[in-house]
């Protein structure tokens, strides 16, 4: 392999990594309230979708500013993904369904939604053919002059904005959830909300407050998807879904811990990438090789739970809906 | 200053677990209710989208599940596929484990299914279709095996256990496509035995090319007849539902739990690996990652709103199957796009989901008494 092969492959890993990392973190912070919300991948495709749309009719009528274009898909994107989350966050905690139940549901409605619009929103609007939106997409993929510097530039330098803001979410995420009286609430009601409602948190407010703000967080994931990763294009082929799964798998790699979602990322990308170098892989064992992020994270959810480390374990009331008068 | 406002506020909403069961009629009306304001927003969606009329939008629906012959089988047949994998979770969820595998263990008991279709063809189908049906059975059942063992043993999270296994059914499912791919480089299996018809269930009423799809129909109802009576009238699922409401006290009534599980899971799993079967040898006669087709997710969801009642699935797999046909004959006739129906599907799911609630719990106002 040379080293040029390896940069590639570097960079694809990050790339890769940067969707399930947003992913996961906004899943950590759901998570941690004690949601465990299976909606990841439909809300992935929302927040893919809202930026889609708000870039597609701002190019529509003529826009040509990639930082306009930049701002409404990023806002656009998050109100989606936020909305996705609203509703599950209605349903599990208000009218207490069941959140695996739910989470499913979000899934296939959130990947109607967007593979409904992603496939006929040219067609609705009077166009023909591929939806495309070149200008706002050229603002997300844009870097620095500075990753035009070699080797060094090329490995650091030479990513979209989002790749960075990622990993400042995973870095702002732990500090949020480990070093504030806030986050500190929050793992309260992720691990024994009757005692976090006797301590006068008020569980309902934080646990919509995080499933929300963790929903728009994770739609970021589909939003790099659709205008870094694919360039601005949409595929109705089910890659978000994956990627939203890897998230959820991811999550429980990182043991529920943001930092590790930053370098776990990166290692499924290689994983996920790492056969197209290997000479002589034939296209069956090809296939084998692929299963490997999800044969490490099945092996890592084992030793977890062999171990039984205290601070590597699920929070301890994840997947259970609180109701106050049932205690 | 704030505190003492906040012993003197009463809530505007108070909610409250129902002191009694409901009436059936009762709890089944807010359903329907629920079903109906669902399908009142659907059409609005619809019209909003596409600004058609609904109501000709509901009748392309009509047409497109059981507008003709054809269509009404293929809507039968889909509807079994769907009430087997569901009658496959439901002792799984009953006892509260969190079956999300079935899209594996489908899978898994489909390349089972192929396997001997494509190695075993010279068995004469009499036997060779008994012979795919045990190995479904054991291949879903394997993929079931582990994830409840860990479960058992170590407490392992089986909601995330079952996810990777579905990616790992998925790849290996990639795998056989590549191993047995015919013809080479299409990437497809192609329809396995198109000449002799080996291993196809055959045609129940008619011979001809107009395939009914009576098999699929007897062997799952048949395999729902075993399941209600094993859920409801044997020692296992007494155990089943014991500690589905708690496991404490069925281990203090010597139910030996961690056996129970490992057992109901393996037979969940089984159930669905048999789906696997009906789905290649009574349906597509092919294998592609697929043939599950989201439809373990979708069983779930059946499973779940029919309470793990067989009869009720049987509506549930129906109502759904129904939903998908009708919007995809929306989408090809109003030249929209087929994933119209996973939208429609969810808005309803949200509904019924929703109206759950109303069935187990009431809501009071401000102002007004608390009815005792």
């Amino acid at each position: 392999m040379t080293i040029v092969q390896l940069l590639t492959l570097i960079n694809s890993a990050i790339a890769f990594g940067t969707v399930i990392m947003l992913g996961a973190i906004g899943e950590i912070l759901i998570e941690k309230a004690g949601n465990l919300n299976l909606g990841i991948p439909g809300i992935m495709y929302l927040g893919g979708i809202g930026g889609m749309i708000a870039a597609f009719f701002y190019e529509l009528h003529g826009g040509a500013s990639p930082v306009v274009g930049l701002i409404l898909s990023f806002v656009c994107s998050m109100l989606f993904a936020a909305l996705g989350g609203l509703i599950y966050a209605f349903l599990t905690i208000t009218l207490r369904a069941n959140q695996n139940v739910t989470g499913l549901t979000l899934t296939i409605f959130g990947g109607g939604v967007a593979n409904f619009f992603g496939a006929s929103l040219n067609t609705l609007a009077g166009g023909v053919g591929q939806i495309s939106v070149p200008v706002t997409s050229s603002a997300y993929i844009a870097y620095t002059p500075l990753g035009y510097m070699g080797t060094f530039g090329k490995l650091f330098f030479a990513h979209g904005f989002m790749a960075y803001l990622a990993i400042a979410l995973a870095i702002a995420m732990r500090y949020f959830l480990n070093r504030t009286r806030t986050g500190l609430n929050l793992r309260a009601v992720g691990e024994n909300p009757g005692t976090a409602d006797a301590a006068g948190i008020n569980v309902t407010a934080y646990k919509y407050l995080a499933i929300i703000v963790g929903a728009a967080i994770a739609g970021l994931g589909g939003l790099f998807y659709t205008m870094d990763y694919i360039k601005g294009t949409w595929a109705n082929d089910g890659t978000i879904e994956g990627l939203g799964w890897l998230a959820v798998a991811l999550v429980i790699f990182a043991t529920w811990k943001p930092l590790n979602a930053i370098w776990g990322s990166y290692l499924f990308g290689f994983v996920y990438w790492a056969y197209l170098y290997i000479p002589g892989l034939s296209r069956r064992s090809l296939e084998l090789f692929k299963m490997l992020p999800y044969v490490i994270t099945l092996v890592v959810l084992i030793i977890v739970s062999l171990r039984k480390k205290r601070e590597n374990q699920p929070p301890a009331s994840l997947g259970l809906s609180y109701f106050r008068e049932e205690r | 200053m704030a505190k003492a406002a906040h012993t003197t506020r009463e809530p505007v909403i108070l909610m409250s677990k129902r002191g009694e069961l409901l009436p059936p009629w009762k709890s089944w009306g807010i359903r329907v209710i629920g079903f109906l304001l669902s399908l009142v927003v659907s059409g609005i969606v619809i019209m909003m989208v596409s600004g058609l009329n609904p109501a000709a939008v509901f009748a392309t629906m009509l047409d497109g599940a059981v507008g003709t012959t054809k269509r009404s089988w293929v809507t039968v047949r889909d509807a079994m596929t769907l009430l087997c994998i569901a009658v496959g979770l439901a002792p799984a969820f009953k006892m509260r484990f969190w079956n999300i595998g079935a899209e594996g263990q489908i899978l898994v008991g489909a390349i089972a299914s192929a396997a001997c279709m494509i190695y075993l063809k010279n068995l004469p189908t009499l036997l060779l279709i008994p012979v795919m049906i045990c190995a479904s059975l054991i291949a879903g059942g394997i993929w079931g095996f582990f994830p409840g063992l860990f479960k058992a043993r170590w407490n392992t999270n089986e909601t995330l256990f079952t996810l990777m296994m579905n990616y790992i059914a998925i790849q290996l499912t990639s795998f056989f496509v590549a191993l047995w791919e015919n013809p080479f480089g299409s990437n497809s299996v192609g329809v396995i035995n198109s000449q002799n018809k080996q291993g196809w269930l055959p045609n129940l009423l008619q011979e001809g090319y107009n395939k009914d799809f009576g098999w699929n129909v007897i062997i799952v109802l048949t395999v729902t007849l075993i399941m209600y009576l094993y859920m409801n009238h044997s020692k296992h699922g007494y155990e089943i539902s014991v500690i589905g409401d708690s496991e404490n006290t069925a281990r203090y009534a010597g139910i030996r739990v961690n056996r129970a599980y490992v057992r109901t899971i393996v037979f969940s799993g089984a159930i669905c690996g048999l789906a696997g079967f009906v789905a290649v040898s009574g349906a597509s006669h092919t294998i592609s990652t697929s043939t599950a087709g989201g439809r373990g997710f979708t069983a779930i969801i059946v499973a779940w709103l029919a309470q793990f009642n067989s009869v009720v699935m049987i509506v549930f797999s129906f109502l759904l199957v129904f939903l998908q046909k009708g919007a995809q004959a929306i989408a090809s006739t109003y030249n929209l796009s087929q994933e119209v129906s996973e939208m429609i599907t969810g808005i309803i799911l949200f509904f019924l989901l929703g109206s759950e609630f109303f069935v187990n719990y009431t809501v009071h106002f401000r102002g007004k008494k608390v009815a005792k």
